[in-house]
């Protein structure tokens, strides 16, 4: 759907990599460029009309955000530079001095690297326990299992709402009132949630959300940090500079902005957050809802299709998703990429990111179809077909 | 080189690499990993040199079609030759995938990725096991 908003659909590219990033529609790059064309001012300072302008606008996406992922406050909205910004500010300027030596987070194996990596490094700095929760079905979350792992020192549960390896959704809702009636903080990284579901940090109790917007039709280099209220109180500026302090003096005594200009020192990524606001407004008039349907849809018959192959290995065949994590038998992921670019279809190969997955998985490496709604049946008709003809894979790469 | 001719040698150093699967508990051997930071190969290479020959080379690990043909042909070429000669070939290998002037005649096999410029993405995966081969060379102060 909506294909028309999408020029680079001219070129024929058929895009499935949209766990990596997605293509931008017209409205997007529009109020990008009118950002820099008709009112480009800095944020937070002039007294001229330009400058209020951008303030206004800039303000505005924080309200469509808020909005977005249902939070109680417009100032809980924190924007940073995507969501590995936003989580590596969770880890050092909140959970750092939250925590203490011994006390355990629970993760999963199959978390992308910028939920692993930056509580690997706060385990050696302050000495916290990381402990993964099991995945033994179809590598999924279950309640059973999270309750299993829960111990009296566990402190925070911090996971994907939605993977981006095998793209299965985690019972957000219930692992939130464990975490509620348990004093149990909950991370979540919506990086692949916010852009293709309904979130609602406040239902679901989420304490932390990280996300990008650039997966979700917005401009790179900018994401958002959501932290309830009083735990922003509590959360350190990582970053110091112009825009975050209220005064300073000679003698080191300084006194910080009110929540949430405290967490953006400097000049704020104005154009990418603007760009991010019309994004939002895309999504939402659309409905994510309907952006849900039409995607579970499409990877049924996407799946469906693919069972026509016979030398098809699919990874995450039966679990709600809108990713499919497969390899042609006996060929290595990266040689099926390179085939398929051949014919302009964009997909991932690799460990996406989720290195100690493989554990899991018993497979290092997949080729990873991911979908978004601007993608069609007929695209999929192409894959399958050029799928059909892979016995010749080496005649075409080679 | 003809273009079937090419695919063919390639094809059968990747299906049937040469001295594939590690030699274990055998110190005389050196193992180096390379992994390609662009993508996902991963191939470890172990190498037996003494008194300045190659005297047995062996590897495992995931990687695509070039890599793997480029490390089955790698070892076809070096076992037997000293490090010197190594070298040679090593530095007229660079060459001919960055396509600056090479000496064709001293690459024999490895001429099969002499257009593999054509793709650039691809011209790592065909370096790979001679990053691991500098690798050794640094490790051994040789």
């Amino acid at each position: 759907m909506n294909r028309e908003d999408f020029e680079i659909f001219n070129t024929g590219v058929i895009y499935f990599d949209n766990g990596a990033t997605t293509m931008k529609p017209k409205q997007v790059v529009d109020s990008v460029v009118d950002y820099y064309t008709k009112y480009t001012a800095n944020a937070h300072r002039g007294d001229y009309e330009n400058s209020l302008k951008v303030d206004t606008e800039y303000e505005k996406v924080r309200e469509k955000v808020q909005k977005l992922i249902h939070s109680e406050k417009k100032e809980e909205i924190v924007f940073t530079a995507g969501a590995t910004d936003s989580l590596n500010r969770i880890v050092f300027g909140f959970m750092k001095n939250y925590l203490s030596e011994g006390d355990e987070v629970l993760l999963t194996k199959a978390e992308h690297a910028s939920n692993i990596l930056p509580w690997m490094r706060l385990a050696e700095e302050i000495g916290i326990v990381i402990r993964y929760i099991p995945l033994p079905e179809k590598n999924e979350v279950s309640i059973e299992n999270v309750l299993k792992s829960i111990t009296d020192k566990t402190k925070v549960i911090s996971i994907a709402h939605v993977t981006n390896v095998l793209g299965d959704v985690r019972p957000v809702h219930e692992i939130g009132e464990i975490c509620q009636e348990k004093g149990i903080l909950f991370v979540v990284d919506g990086a692949q949630s916010v852009p293709h579901r309904v979130v609602d940090v406040l239902k679901d109790h989420i304490d932390f959300l990280a996300f990008s917007a650039h997966k979700m039709l917005g401009p790179t280099g900018v994401g958002v940090l959501y932290g309830r209220y009083d735990l922003l109180e509590k959360l350190e500026p990582t970053t110091l500079g112009g825009g975050m302090n209220a005064s300073f003096l000679a003698d080191g005594e300084y006194e910080l902005k009110s929540i949430p200009s405290r967490f953006e020192a400097g000049t704020p990524n104005i154009a990418g957050v603007i760009g991010l606001g019309s994004a939002i407004d895309y999504l939402l008039e659309i409905g994510m809802e309907i952006i849900q349907k039409y995607e579970a849809e499409l990877r049924k018959y996407l799946l469906n299709r693919l069972s026509e192959i016979p030398n098809v290995i699919i990874y995450n065949q039966d679990i709600e998703s809108s990713n499919i994590a497969f390899n042609l038998k006996d060929v290595f992921a990266q040689d099926t990429a390179i085939y398929l670019n051949h014919y302009h279809i964009c997909v991932r190969a690799g460990n996406h990111c989720a290195k100690i997955l493989k554990d899991e998985l018993h497979v290092a490496n997949t080729c990873r179809i991911s979908l978004y709604f601007y993608n069609t049946k007929e695209e999929i008709d192409q894959l399958i077909e050029v799928l059909k003809k892979s016995e010749d894979i080496f005649k075409v790469i080679l | 080189m003809d273009a079937n001719i090419r695919r063919e040698i390639i094809l059968d150093n990747y299906q049937n690499p040469k001295n594939r699967g590690l030699v274990e508990n055998d110190s005389d051997y050196v193992v180096v990993n390379s992994n390609n930071e662009s993508c996902i190969d991963n191939l470890d290479i172990q190498y037996k040199i003494q008194d300045g020959v190659l005297v047995d080379i062996h590897f495992d690990g995931e990687a695509c079609a070039i890599s793997t043909s480029a490390t089955s042909i790698m070892i076809r070429s070096l076992i037997g030759k000293t490090v010197e000669e190594a070298k040679k070939i090593l530095e007229n290998y660079e060459a001919m995938i960055d396509e600056r002037e090479y000496d064709a005649d001293l690459l024999q096999e490895l001429n099969v990725y002499d257009e593999i410029y054509l793709q650039p993405n691809r011209k790592k995966c065909a370096l790979l096991p001679f990053e691991s081969l500098k690798k050794v060379f640094k490790q051994l102060n040789l």
